[in-house]
């Protein structure tokens, strides 16, 4: 079993290396984007097939550690 | 010699780079200083304060300060602010505080994504608290910032409550008194402390700016406060 977490800074919350990012790409002449928003992914393996332990587990470890919910928002994903 | 010398422990984690300057800092004051390794369980007895300073603690894997705010010590050091014990955290050190809850708000990522590193003007906001009472209000120091996660982010509703407390301690500014936006900062906030002004986080180095001949004095016009 797998968690796959992605982690973004919050919606407002200006994302410096995203809005970079979509002006590069701008500059290439890509066209018709709206935004870009830059997160991370962080993928665990997990013992066991409890998906509702692991899906627990890792919404602490998301609140605790992986995430700064200051800032930033979180998915999970157990697959 | 210090009239009231402290006891100045500064913690060590693995990747801080600012402790022997921060010694050397405390030291020129005429107080007693302790490196503290983060695996240490307990502070110094007799502690005054408390110094987490500048450096890269675990390769700012993750976030800047996001692992070693787990350390050891660092469970010392939340219970030894919560009894009203005195922290200041410095770059890497602000963001560790900002990571353990200590002070409120976040560090980002600067806006350019450069890491800054000059000498930079600083407004002293407010002088009503332990640290900067021997500065004056609106007192402009220099100070060097040496950073890539200074971007200081807090929503409305929490810069509201930093003003309203005169919890906003410095602001970048230029060298006549200007607001500059510097890294991206709400407000351009160099550094805050607490509610109850126990806790003192700063993106500028201090330590850095205690000779002359290395370009300023006004670490040591900031430091020589702390003093009981």
């Amino acid at each position: 079993m797998k968690a796959i977490i992605n982690v973004y800074l919050k919606e407002g919350v200006l994302d410096p290396q995203g809005k970079a990012t979509r002006h590069a790409l701008e500059s290439m002449n890509f066209q018709g984007i709206k935004s870009v928003r830059i997160g991370k992914q962080i993928v665990i393996e997990l013992e066991g097939d409890n998906r509702e332990k692991a899906e627990k587990e890792v919404k602490e470890m998301c609140e605790t550690l992986l995430a700064n919910t200051v800032i930033e928002d979180y998915t999970i994903e157990i697959v | 010699m210090q009239e009231h010398p402290m006891k100045v422990a500064i913690l060590r984690f693995p990747g801080t780079n600012c402790e022997f300057d921060t010694e050397y800092a405390f030291q020129k004051l005429g107080h007693r200083t302790e490196l503290v390794w983060h695996k240490e369980e307990k502070l110094p007895e007799g502690t005054d304060l408390v110094v987490v300073p500048g450096g890269f603690s675990y390769g700012d894997y993750l976030r800047s300060g996001s692992i070693a705010r787990f350390s050891p010590v660092m469970k010392a050091v939340v219970k030894y602010a919560e009894n009203g014990g005195k922290v200041l955290g410095i770059c890497n050190g602000f963001q560790i505080l900002t990571e353990a809850g200590l002070l409120p708000g976040a560090l980002k990522r600067n806006n350019n994504l450069h890491f800054i590193s000059k000498f930079q003007h600083l407004q002293v906001v407010d002088n009503d608290n332990t640290f900067l009472k021997h500065c004056r209000k609106d007192e402009i120091l220099n100070i060097p910032i040496a950073h890539a996660d200074g971007n200081y982010y807090i929503d409305d509703e929490g810069l509201d409550r930093l003003e309203a407390n005169g919890q906003v301690l410095l602001r970048y500014c230029t060298a006549d008194g200007e607001r500059e936006m510097v890294n991206g900062s709400v407000s351009s906030i160099a550094g805050i402390c607490n509610e109850k002004k126990n806790v003192f986080g700063l993106m500028p180095h201090p330590e850095r700016a205690m000779e002359h001949i290395l370009g300023s004095k006004d670490g040591v016009r900031m430091l020589q406060g702390f003093g009981r």
